[in-house]
């Protein structure tokens, strides 16, 4: 198995893990933690496979694109973080339960 | 429903959820395994168009040339959810805890450092690895050390000083792709030999826009100004 194909399958198990995680927790945390180790497979993946060209050198635009989706993430983790502070202070807890969605 | 009958519906939700999960996953494993060994993607037009682009470094060339408008866009990005968290509420002044004496004397040698290193990435960006995002990235780093170093942020800085950097970024890129639309014709278009340079300014506001903003994200909630309390 090529170290591309490795790097790229270890990228679908974390999104496949990260996906039950999302779906089972129902702490509002642990989702966005969750999302995040997504995220990070999806980067493993588009990383793994901009690296089968035959030189050296990776293909540069899945790089590019994952340098600024790391900050773009993590901005969006910011904002997701603080709508959770936001819906603790009014609802008193981290979940979105039955009650509140109505 | 019985505690039993609710025991043995949750665990079938959850076997019959960890099925789907794995036949998706072996769905993509499949889709990966199928892909061919060797895929050249877009990097030999970017090799031939790398005399023009005005830095040596693919990644950056892609950013802040080839695909310049992804990266502007991007810094939009990072701006609507620094204003997403600010509409949420306001940030409090104090600390809760007081910063820890060894924090406060790491941090003082730290964020010098830190800072120099931003600028080292930033200018190191044009030839190897590193540019605007990564040493955004070191310079907030510096900047949430100094955060939790300090009992309270700079309020006197948080009014228009801090706007202006938060804007520097996304105001430069614009402003030079505007003038290049009069200039040569098409927005974000580079002339031959003022790339490199005009990949410098906007990188550099990136950084510390970028910086700032991540750094401000970690308040949490709008930034409080006025004079010093």
């Amino acid at each position: 198995m090529s170290t591309v194909l490795l790097y790229a399958l270890t990228g679908t198990g974390l999104f496949t893990l990260g996906l039950y995680a999302l779906i089972v927790h129902a702490h509002l945390l642990r989702k966005i933690l969750a999302i995040n180790v997504m995220g990070s497979g999806v980067f493993l993946v588009l990383v793994a496979l901009g690296g089968r060209t035959s030189g050296a050198v990776p293909d540069p635009v899945p790089h590019a694109m994952v340098i600024t989706g790391i900050v773009v993430a993590v901005s969006a983790t910011a904002l997701a973080l603080a709508l959770l502070l936001r819906v603790q202070a009014a609802t008193g807890r981290a979940e979105l339960t039955e009650e509140s969605r109505e | 429903m019985s505690v039993a009958g609710r025991r043995w519906r949750f665990l079938l939700f959850r076997w019959v959820l960890i099925l789907l999960l794995l036949a998706m996953a072996g769905g993509l494993g499949y889709a990966l395994l199928s892909l061919p060994d060797q895929a050249i993607g877009l990097s030999e037009q970017v090799g031939t168009n790398m005399e023009t682009s005005g830095v040596q470094n693919p990644v950056t060339a892609v950013l802040l040339n080839f695909r310049g408008y992804d990266t502007l866009l991007e810094m939009a990005v990072l701006l609507v959810a620094l204003l997403g968290v600010w509409s949420l509420g306001a940030a409090e002044v104090h600390r809760k805890v007081d910063p820890e004496p060894v924090l406060s004397l790491l941090v003082g040698g730290l964020a010098p450092v830190m800072i120099l290193m931003a600028g080292y990435l930033l200018w190191v960006g044009a030839n190897a690895p590193g540019g605007a995002f990564q040493a955004g990235s070191v310079l907030a780093a510096a900047g949430i050390l100094l955060l939790l170093s300090s009992k309270r942020y700079p309020v006197r800085l948080m009014g228009w000083p801090l706007r202006v950097v938060l804007l520097l970024g996304l105001g430069a890129f614009t402003v030079v792709g505007m003038i290049l639309l009069f200039v040569s014709g098409g927005f974000l278009q580079y002339p031959s030999g003022l790339a490199g340079a005009l990949i410098l300014f906007i990188e550099a506001a990136a950084t510390l826009s970028i910086g700032v903003t991540l750094a401000a994200l970690f308040l949490g909630g709008r930034p409080q100004s006025g004079p010093y309390r």
